[in-house]
This record gives structure tokens, C-alpha cells and sequence, in this order.
């Protein structure tokens, strides 16, 4: 809403040296959010005066038509010789009076006038343009033509208004009511402490029963409909220059008389109105819902189908207007200047239309308009009889109409709401004491009625809608006394358990990997689902089944994502095609799969707790959103240097990560040989742990397949980790025992055993750890051997140092070798595990 | 036991002359000096102090004398092999402190050389930073509460005070998750705040509830430079019996205080939301400027432009609706609630200039941020 500080003064006195910058601080604290105050004509200098064009010479040869102007400014140039002017513009014609700025003046944006030469005359100062004097649009697309009337050499900054300041203010959605001069100036008026002059109160004439025939079939749509008749506009009746500027500067185009005049009375009260010509109206003006495949052209001209919960304004023929939205082209007023059709009879309506109903039909039709935007945040009720008015005294003011006698009126009786509220109330919410009469006084600045003592009945006024229970109006006691005046106070909540284990685990997790080189990156949990076949997984993979959006913001990735690969590595891409070619990243994140039966969330009442059911109901209607972890490596893991050389990111680190996750979760990671969409089918470990008592796969982690590396354009070779980590963590222990320390010598032995090559390395360890028994402290896997000519084809030897130690005694040389022999025997009878001899 | 021997004659055992002794002691003492490295002292040792040394033998001698010259040769003896000994330890401090200047010399390195042989890690600071407002609340006795990302729409919105007709519920700012029909039936959106984590905990929680809220959410705007359709917020939700405004004003100020400095204090401004009532908007002093950039043209400052506040986010009273909604008695409760974007804070705190690097991952605008902020 933006506020004219020339129009604001109208209806509260305020002091003079007040600038909008004081207005706005004021306003800021009381709680309307002004955002701007913009200073027009801050730079502009006369003399800008009225001229009157005597002759037009019309240039020749030139690129576009110049004209060559004489113009009397009266006694403004100090001599009262006429004024050569050069000018580009041609909707002007002799004797037209036009603002005329003279040498030594500054126009908007420091633009200095001279007398200069150009096209071969010598022009002393130039004709104006509303543009060229920051006025915003006024229609005309070129030189301002003043009425006839206006007086040669009179000062044309003062004439158009040209230095205001003008507040922009953000309205909240619940005040409506400041989307006026009216409610701006009740909220200034109380800011300071002035007395408000209310422009709605004006004499209004009583409805009677010959006015406008109106016909309300949807009350409970339109609760409200005021209807004035005004005959005999004059056709060539233009609104004055001050309507015209004050539409300017409040951001609206000046259009025609009666157009501009509802526009004006909207402004200044807040109450849309709307314009008929009255001899377009066929019969009765009546207000009920659209019937299904109804259509309008509305006034923008666009043809818009209609809803059978649109509110619509109709005639004998059909709907004349989208109710409280935009009127339709078949009634339109006629524009000024066209006099053959020009409106000379118009119908004022000033109506009350369903808040809701009215948002409704604006999101439908993505219609919002001056007037939408108003009852969407509602409108008093009350103010449309003497916006009607208003509007009828200005048309006859101003076009020389006659007001019909005739009132239509037909309203529900209005309805006060009232609240019962302790008077203390606002002193307990904002832990101040106020008092009674600070808080009844506040109140009724609002335009409240307040009775009571200790509980206060409080009346609402007819334009404050959003006032409806205690703590509305406790918000209205503190914000009037001040925000900034609350003090500061801590509460004592009751001690705290710290984090869950769980959100100790995600912290873990996030630091163990960053501590292992991983960075972290963010992704965007949007995929599109050509994603599944680049990562290669089969046609009825689980994780294809994806929760979709209604509205995604791109039509390429309209789904929920059922891993985190796909957003990691994009950013690994894009990353390596930033010039970083050795990475390592990680993300932790929900994702999402649906549920196998869907049934949709219900709506549960507000008024009480639902039910532990319907609670429970709701979240079996939620997608399954699990937390994962992953990582992605490329390039080097280890960088070359002066130390030696490098080492790239392999499988191993892939599955290194995995099992650091596990370990910080306290959980036992069980590896298998895997095979699974994304990964090398030879490369690929199956991560698996035991949640109560059952083996799960939680995950994989290896090396990509390379057709995957291919079709994501990845690096070579890139690896990858995903895991459950909401299953790791059910998995895990956070409560690890402690050992006993045994101080007594430690006896190693080492063993290389010849295996078939598909043997996985932990079946062996299993076999050597369950074979040797409780003596056996560690083993540690310290060599793999593969040569074929001397271990055979399709072997490989595996050394293992064994480290035995017991609790009590110094072990003997024979004591360790036994135990190495019976670990070794299992590895035999196990895996066929042979001694290399 | 053999009978002491008296057939001898002290002036017969050359060795034992005092003489003799000193010629031995002096001899040892110059191999000792002569000696010009660690091996030649250790040769000269063993030839003056090993087993077979002039002064071992010597001493070997003593045995044989008579009881009353037993002592004195020994004495002889003994301030010898002292002396010796001294020496040697003498001269092998001086040859090791030679060799120490020598040798480590020679092994010195160029201890600037990098050794980035595994680049370091980081976490991103929306995490961090976001964990770290998280720490000064649960210092306060406050918990972490989440919740779920794809929320009910009842969760999200109508607890909360917003009814079915509020604009915010419109597909052009949430995300509707498809329902089987393909529409919007399913009930379920990307939760656009984590305050539906605020109603999940006063219905699952006993009273008072003291909970901080943070996680990712949704909204339907483009990412540009300084907007991104998925941001992390921080929410906080007290409810306790005789919660006031000051009480929600003196919590945002030591929130502000932790993070920013004892100096630092916050603002309130009238505003309105569905969820609470009374409503402000929230402002915290410029951390930077402390306000001296106001009017101030010469000391203008980039990251309040000047205003001398920094605009944080929402917050209020909780709307008594809410607490209903809950099964909270309003009559005997009352809360008090704030949420604000972490991006935001992010980005003035650590003067990140666009919001886009704090979406694509690049490890060149994470590492810096280490593990904690």
C-alpha cells in the first residue's frame, strides 16, 4: 500500500516538520511494516511553470519530426517576451496549456536546464513530459496537456504536486483495513496520539425502494450490496489534475472520470467499488454463484470459464462481473474522449463479499486484483454506504451528474463481535504490567468498546475482522505500548537429557568422515527417474518406486529421491568439472519411498487433540523417510608429493567408509562379495548387519560399474558407499564394554595359507578367529599372494600375524603354536585352507 | 680357606708402584684426549679400562699384598680408575656433543614442505552451524526434536492455525506430494517450516515442553542468489504455565548473545502469523556495526546496509488455536515459539555472498568451515 504523506495529513494533523522518515518509524513500532519512503521530486528546481503554446513551426529534414515553439509563460521568464522552445512531442496543439520548465531549472534525476542550440534553433528550456518530471504513467505517452483552464505562469510544482513523499507499506495479511488512507491514517492518528478526521463518516441517505433493482440470491456470498444511480455524466469531464496525481502516486493509472473516481474512493476508504454503465445493465443486478460452464470477459479482456463456486455479479442475460474479483467487458464504462459512446448513466455498486469465497475465485482465475486483494483481507462492512456516497458526490462534483434519489441497500444486519477478556490479559502475555486502564484505553483507540472491569466485554470495530479472540486483542494493548519497551527475561525449563544417542550418532557420523577427507555437500532430494536405468538397477528395483511431486520445480525431476547417489554424484561431477579431480564427499539425508497401500492424510480437527488413532493414521499415510548415509570418492586418495607417490581412491576406501559408520554406530559390519545395480559386479561389497537377531542388508559400497560411470559422465573409476544408517544404528551398541588388559608378554605367530582365490579373506579370518580360540588377542591380515606358478591356478596365500596373550600367565611357545594349529585346522576344515609350506 | 700368604714383598709388585699408577692413569687419559671419534674412545676403553688393561691387572695385584698395604694400593688404585673413568665419560660427552652437531645437521629437513597428503575434510556449515545454535539451547535444558520432511498437511499447516484457505497453502509456494489420483488428495506436502516438528512435540511430549527444531524444509522458489527451494531452519517451541512475551524476548537475546557477543541484543516488531498471536518479526543488532553505520554515511556498512539491524525471522506468542489443537489447556498454558533460516544467518555471519554455493558442493566453499563453526 503505498501512502501519499500529503494525502495521509488530510485526516490527521500532523506536525508539520514531520518527514516520512519520522512517520515511518513511527508506523514501524505500531507494528505496519513501511518498507520504503520514497521522496519525489527531491532533486526537481523551478521555474517549472504553466505555459500557453502560441505558434508551432514544424522542422524539416530531420530524422524525426521537430517542432518549433513559442510559448507564453506569462511574467515566469521575467520578461513576458513568449518562450522559444524546441520540442520532439506532437500531441499538443496551439493554444493547449503544457508545463514548461525555463533555463536554470533541475528536472528528477539532476538534469540540468540550459538555453542550448539544437536543430538549428536555440531552445530555451523544454516542454514537459510526465516522465521527464517523475509523475509516473498518466496515459497520455507524451507532453503533459494541461485543462484549458489553468492559469498562464502559474508554478507548475505546486500546480501538480510534484514533491511528496510517498510511504510504501507491506500489509499483513489480516489487516485489510490498512490497504486504505483511512486505516493508515487511524493507525497514524493513534500513533501520535492525534485525532483522526474519518473520511467515512458522511451523511448517507437511507436505502428506499426505488433504487437500482438488486437481487441477492447467495447471502451468505454477499452479505452486503449498496447500489447509487448518477445520470448525466458530462462526456468530456476529465478527472483533475490533484485526483489524477494522488492516483499516481498511490501506483495507479489514471484511466477515465468514473473509473478513476471508484479507484480514488477504494484508496482513500477500502471499500472496492465498481462502475456500471447503466445503459449496458440489462434488468436486475443480481449476486449468486456461476453455474457450471458459465463464461466472462472480464475487463482485461481475457474470456475465463467459470466455477460453480465463483460468486458472480449477473444481469437478464447472465454474469456482468466476477464478484469482488474483476468486472466484466459487456458493462464496461465507456472511455472518455470517445463522446459518440460515451457513459453518460452509471450504477455504483459497493458491496460485502465473502472473504473466503473471494480468495477462492482470485487463486482459481490466478486473477489478483485491487479489489481482490482487499476482501481476501477483509473489508469493513460497514463503509459501503458512504463509499457509494462518496463516489455519487464526486461524479457529480466532477462530471456534472445528478444523483438519483433512489438508494438500494440491502445488508444482514450487522452482527458485533465481541470478546470477553480478563482486563490482566495483555499483562500476562506480555509479562508487563499495564494495567486496566492502559489496556481499555489502548483498546479503544483501536476502535474498540470496552465494558467491564476485571473481564473486560470488548466490541470489535466493524473494520478490524481480525480482532476475534483474547490474545488479538492483547496483541494490540503491547504493540500500541511497544515492543521495544518489553523486557528481557529468561525462563528456568526443567534440566534437559542433552542429544539422543541417535542425534549423537548423526554428529558422529558427519565428524568421523570429515575426519577421514570426506566433505560434506547438501543435495537437493529431486530426480527425475531416468536416473534408475544410468544406475543401472533392474526394472522392479524397490528403490524405483519413488514418491512424486505435484509440483516439481522442474518436469525433469518431479520425484522424491530413494537414494542419495544420484544428487552426491552430481555434485562429484560437478566438482571434477570445476577443475577438483581428487574427491571425496559425503551426505547424510532422509529418503523417501511410499508406502504400499496409499491412503491420503486426513484433515483432523483443531479444535482438541485428535485421537491417539487418527495421529497414528496420519503417519502411516507419510512416506517412509529413512536417514542415509553415503559417500563418493574419484581420483587420488592419497596425493602424490615430494614423499612418494599416490595411491587413487579405490573399492577399499568405499568400504573403509562403511565401515566406519558402522564402527562409530557400535555396530558389527558383516561384508559380502555384493552385486547391485550401480556397482562393478566384481567390485561390490554387500553391507550387511544384525538387527535384532536377523541379518539385513543395509547397503553396498565398491567401486561404480562402469557402464554407470559412463552414462552419469562420472570420472573413472569413481567409487561409492550407501548405507541405512537408521538400520546401522539399530544395529549398533553405544555402551561398548571395556576389555581386560592383560599385562603378561604377548606371543605372535604368523601363518600364510593357500586358499581358492573365491574365498572371501573374512570367511578365512572367521575360521582362524573361531579356531584359536580365547587365547587369541588379534589378527591382523598382513600380506595376500597370488603367483600361480607357485601357489597353482586360482590360489592365493594369505598371511596372517596372530597375536595370543592370556590373563593370567606368560604364555608358553607351546601353549601359542597349539593355539595356531587349531586355528588353523578350522581354516582347513572350514575354507580348505592349506599351510603354505 | 687357604692361609694368608706372607711370603711377599711390596716393593717387588712393579705394577703396584705409585709410579707405575700414574703412568697407567696418564697413558689412559691421553688415549682418552687423543681419542677423535666414538669408536676411537671406545677402542682406547677397552684398552684402558677392558680386562685386560694395565689397571685392570694392577688391581688384580692388590690380592697379593700383605693386609697393611692392601689398603693404601687400593686407594692407589681406585682414585686411578676414578679418574680414568671421569676422563672417559668426559671425552665421550664432548665426541657425542660433536657428533649431535654434526650428524642432525645433516639429517635437518625443510619442515615447511606440505604434507597434504590426505586433503582434510570438512562438514558443511549449514550443519554445523545449525548444530551449534542447537548446543546453546540444550545447555539451557532444551531438546533436539525432528520430524518427518514429507509431512501431513494437517502437521504442517492446519495445527498450526493455517486454515485450508491461506495462500501459503497453494502450490505456488508448497510442495504437494502426488496422492494416488495424481493430485493433491494424499494430504501430504513438503513440510514448508519445521513447525509442524513443534506440534509433534506438544503432542508427544509431557509438559512443559522446551524443544529447538531443526531441519530441512521446502518452499516452491527458484534458487538464485539469494533464494533456494530447500533451506534448513532452527524453530524453537516453549510451552510452560505463565510463559510471557519477555520470556520469548530475553531467550532470542541470549541466542544472539551466545553467537554474536555479551554486546548484542534483539528487536521486535508487530507482524502477524497464523501460528501466533501476539506475532513479531525479529531483528538482531548489526553484529558488525552495532548500529554506528546508521546515518552515518562515512562508516557505511555492508552487511545491515546501514539499518543497523539484521532482520533474523518470526516469532510470537503461540496462538492459543495451536495449543487446542495440541490438547493444550490455553487457560493454564501459554508458549512462545521463533524460527529463522540458517542460510540466512549463514550468509551474513561468514559473508557468503550467494546462495547457490551453499547448495552445489563445491568442496572449495566447504573445507574452510572444518567441523565446527
Amino acid at each position: 500500500m503505498r501512502v501519499p504523506l500529503s494525502w495521509l495529513r488530510e485526516y490527521v494533523d500532523l506536525p508539520a516538520t514531520e518527514t516520512g522518515r519520522d512517520v515511518q518509524a513511527k508506523l514501524i513500532s505500531a507494528g505496519l511494516e513501511v518498507e520504503t519512503v520514497e521522496h519525489l521530486g527531491a532533486d526537481l528546481k523551478g521555474p517549472l511553470v504553466v505555459g500557453r503554446v502560441l505558434t508551432i513551426e514544424e522542422l524539416e529534414g530531420f530524422k524525426k519530426p521537430i517542432r518549433f515553439c513559442t510559448v507564453d509563460v506569462g511574467q515566469a521568464n521575467g520578461t513576458g517576451e513568449p518562450q522559444e522552445i524546441v520540442c520532439g512531442a506532437r500531441n499538443f496543439a496551439v493554444g493547449d496549456k503544457v508545463v514548461v520548465v525555463l533555463p536554470g531549472a533541475t528536472l528528477p534525476g539532476g538534469f540540468s536546464i540550459s538555453a542550448r542550440k539544437t536543430y538549428g534553433k536555440v531552445s530555451h528550456g523544454m516542454i514537459c513530459s510526465g516522465d521527464e518530471l517523475g509523475m509516473g504513467d498518466d496515459g497520455s505517452h507524451g507532453i503533459i496537456v494541461l485543462p484549458p483552464e489553468t492559469e498562464v505562469g502559474k508554478d507548475a510544482i505546486e500546480l501538480l504536486e510534484l514533491v511528496d513523499e510517498v510511504l510504501d507499506i507491506a500489509v499483513t495479511a489480516n489487516r485489510g483495513d490498512c490497504l486504505s488512507l483511512r486505516g493508515v491514517a487511524r493507525e497514524t492518528a493513534v500513533a501520535y496520539g492525534l485525532p483522526l478526521r474519518d473520511p467515512a463518516l458522511l451523511d448517507v441517505p437511507g436505502p428506499n425502494a426505488y433504487g437500482y433493482p438488486v437481487k441477492i440470491s447467495d447471502p451468505a456470498g454477499c452479505d452486503r450490496f449498496t447500489a447509487r444511480t448518477v445520470t448525466g455524466l458530462s462526456a468530456e469531464a476529465r478527472s483533475p489534475i490533484w485526483l489524477q496525481r494522488r492516483l499516481q502516486k498511490v501506483g495507479m493509472r489514471p484511466i477515465s472520470l468514473a473509473v478513476d473516481v471508484t479507484n480514488y474512493v477504494m484508496t482513500e476508504l477500502g471499500q472496492p467499488l465498481h462502475a456500471y454503465d447503466r445503459g449496458l445493465v440489462q434488468g436486475t443486478i443480481g449476486v449468486r454463484r456461476a453455474e457450471e460452464g458459465e463464461r466472462i470477459v472480464t475487463l482485461d479482456g481475457v474470456e475465463r470459464k467459470l466455477h460453480a463456486e465463483d460468486l458472480v455479479v449477473t444481469d437478464d442475460r447472465g454474469p456482468i462481473g466476477l464478484a469482488g474479483v474483476m468486472g466484466g467487458a459487456n458493462t464496461e464504462i465507456a472511455d472518455h474522449g470517445d463522446t459518440e459512446k460515451a457513459t453518460s448513466d452509471v450504477v455504483i455498486e459497493a458491496a460485502h463479499f465473502d472473504q473466503v469465497s473471494i480468495a477462492r475465485t482470485a487463486r482459481r482465475h490466478k486473477l489478483s486484483s485491487e479489489a481482490s486483494r482487499r476482501f481476501e483481507r477483509g473489508v469493513d462492512p460497514q463503509a459501503a454506504a458512504a463509499a457509494a456516497q462518496r463516489t455519487v458526490d464526486l461524479l457529480v462534483l466532477l462530471a456534472g451528474g445528478t444523483a438519483e434519489s433512489g438508494v438500494t441497500e440491502i445488508s444482514a444486519p450487522p452482527v458485533p463481535h465481541t470478546i470477553t477478556v480478563a482486563a490482566d490479559h495483555p499483562d500476562k502475555v506480555a509479562g508487563v504490567a499495564y494495567g486496566r486502564e492502559t489496556v481499555v484505553r489502548r483498546l479503544q483507540e483501536v476502535g474498540c468498546d470496552v465494558y467491564g472491569q476485571d473481564e473486560l466485554i470488548v466490541t470489535v470495530p466493524s473494520w478490524r475482522p481480525d480482532l476475534t479472540d483474547p490474545n488479538d486483542l492483547a496483541e494490540e494493548v503491547i504493540r500500541l505500548e511497544g515492543y521495544e519497551n518489553l523486557p528481557s527475561t529468561l525462563p528456568r525449563p526443567p534440566a534437559g537429557r542433552g542429544l539422543t544417542s541417535r542425534q549423537r550418532l548423526h554428529r558422529r557420523v558427519g565428524r568421523a568422515l570429515a575426519g577421514a577427507g570426506y566433505v560434506e555437500a547438501l543435495n537437493y532430494p529431486f530426480l527425475g527417474e531416468q536416473v534408475f536405468d544410468q544406475l543401472g538397477l533392474d526394472a522392479d528395483d524397490p528403490a524405483r518406486r519413488v514418491v512424486k511431486l505435484v509440483n516439481p520445480l522442474s518436469d525433469e525431476e518431479p520425484a522424491l529421491r530413494t537414494s542419495l547417489l544420484p544428487g552426491l554424484l552430481g555434485a562429484l561431477r560437478r566438482n571434477d568439472g570445476r577443475g577438483a579431480h581428487d574427491l571425496a564427499l559425503f551426505e547424510t539425508g532422509l529418503v523417501f519411498h511410499p508406502r504400499d497401500e496409499q491412503r491420503p492424510a486426513a484433515v483432523l480437527p483443531v479444535d482438541r487433540r485428535p485421537g491417539e488413532d487418527d495421529l497414528a493414521a496420519l503417519d502411516a499415510a507419510l512416506p517412509d523417510q529413512p536417514r542415509h548415509v553415503a559417500v563418493v570418492l574419484a581420483g587420488a586418495r592419497e596425493q602424490a608429493g615430494w614423499w612418494g607417490r599416490g595411491r587413487p581412491a579405490d573399492w577399499a576406501d568405499a568400504v573403509e567408509a562403511a565401515r566406519l559408520v558402522a564402527r562409530e554406530a557400535g555396530a558389527e559390519l558383516i561384508l559380502r562379495k555384493g552385486q547391485y545395480g550401480p556397482w562393478h559386479p566384481g567390485r561390490c561389497a554387500e553391507l550387511i548387519v544384525v538387527v535384532d537377531g536377523t541379518e539385513r542388508v543395509v547397503g553396498h559400497a565398491g567401486e561404480l560399474h562402469p557402464r554407470v560411470v559412463k552414462a552419469l559422465g562420472l570420472p573413472a573409476r569413481t567409487c561409492a558407499t550407501e548405507l541405512d544408517l537408521d538400520a546401522v544404528e539399530r544395529a549398533g551398541d553405544d555402551t561398548p564394554q571395556a576389555p581386560g588388559i592383560s599385562t603378561f608378554p604377548v606371543a605372535t605367530q604368523d601363518v600364510a595359507l593357500v586358499v581358492d582365490a573365491f574365498v572371501p579373506a573374512a570367511d578365512v579370518e572367521a575360521a582362524l578367529r573361531d579356531g584359536a580360540g580365547e587365547l587369541l588377542e588379534s589378527i591382523r591380515l598382513f600380506d595376500v599372494y597370488d603367483n600361480a606358478e607357485q601357489l597353482g591356478e586360482g590360489r592365493r596365500s594369505l598371511a596372517y600375524a596372530l597375536r595370543f596373550r592370556a590373563g593370567d600367565r606368560t604364555l608358553t611357545v607351546d601353549e601359542a603354536s597349539a593355539a595356531r594349529d587349531a586355528a588353523v585346522a578350522l581354516a582347513g576344515e572350514r575354507v580348505g585352507a592349506v599351510l603354505r609350506s | 680357606m687357604s692361609a694368608p700368604n706372607k711370603s711377599y714383598d711390596p716393593v717387588e709388585v712393579e705394577a703396584l708402584k705409585p709410579e707405575e699408577i700414574e703412568r697407567m692413569r696418564d697413558e689412559a687419559l691421553a688415549a682418552f684426549a687423543a681419542a677423535d671419534s666414538l669408536d676411537a674412545l671406545q677402542e682406547a676403553k677397552v684398552a684402558h679400562t677392558g680386562g685386560a688393561s694395565p689397571l685392570a691387572l694392577a688391581n688384580r695385584e692388590i690380592g697379593a699384598l700383605p693386609p697393611q698395604a692392601k689398603a693404601e694400593a687400593g686407594k692407589r688404585v681406585g682414585m686411578a680408575r676414578g679418574a680414568v673413568s671421569k676422563a672417559f665419560a668426559a671425552r665421550q660427552a664432548e665426541l657425542e656433543a660433536e657428533r649431535d652437531a654434526r650428524v642432525l645437521v645433516e639429517e635437518a629437513v625443510d619442515v615447511t614442505l606440505p604434507h597434504d597428503r590426505v586433503p582434510a575434510g570438512a562438514r558443511h556449515p549449514l550443519t554445523t552451524l545449525s548444530e551449534r545454535i542447537e548446543d546453546i539451547f540444550v545447555a539451557m535444558g532444551y531438546e533436539v526434536a525432528e520430524g518427518p520432511e514429507a509431512e501431513a498437511e494437517w502437521f504442517n499447516f492446519d495445527a498450526l492455525n493455517i486454515g485450508p484457505d491461506h495462500p501459503a497453502r497453494g502450490e505456488a509456494d508448497t510442495f504437494f506430494v502426488e496422492g494416488p489420483r495424481g493430485g493433491t488428495e494424499s494430504g501430504v506436502v513438503l513440510r514448508t517450516h519445521t513447525s509442524p516438528v513443534q506440534i509433534r512435540s506438544a503432542l508427544s511430549r509431557e509438559l512443559p515442553v522446551y524443544v529447538i527444531c531443526p531441519g530441512r524444509v521446502y518452499r516452491t522458489d527458484e534458487l538464485d542468489a539469494t533464494h533456494t527451494p530447500v533451506f534448513h531452519q532452527v524453530e524453537l517451541l516453549a510451552v510452560d504455565e505463565g510463559l510471557t512475551m519477555a520470556d520469548l524476548k530475553g531467550t532470542l537475546d541470549h541466542m544472539v548473545q551466545s553467537l554474536f557477543g555479551a554486546e548484542m541484543k534483539t528487536r521486535l516488531r508487530p507482524n502477524f502469523f497464523p501460528f501466533t498471536e501476539p506475532s513479531a518479526e525479529m531483528d538482531m543488532l548489526c553484529y558488525v556495526c552495532k548500529g554506528a553505520s546508521v546515518g552515518n554515511p562515512d562508516r557505511p556498512c555492508r552487511t545491515c546496509s546501514s539499518e543497523g539491524w539484521i532482520e533474523l525471522g518470526g516469532c510470537g506468542m503461540v496462538n492459543p488455536r495451536v495449543l487446542t489443537a495440541c490438547g493444550i489447556d490455553p487457560e493454564k498454558y501459554s508458549g512462545f515459539a521463533f524460527g529463522f533460516g540458517i542460510e540466512r544467518m549463514l550468509m551474513f555471519r561468514h559473508n557468503v555472498e550467494d546462495m547457490r554455493d551453499m547448495v552445489e558442493g563445491d568442496v572449495r566453499f566447504t573445507r574452510p568451515f572444518g567441523m565446527e563453526i
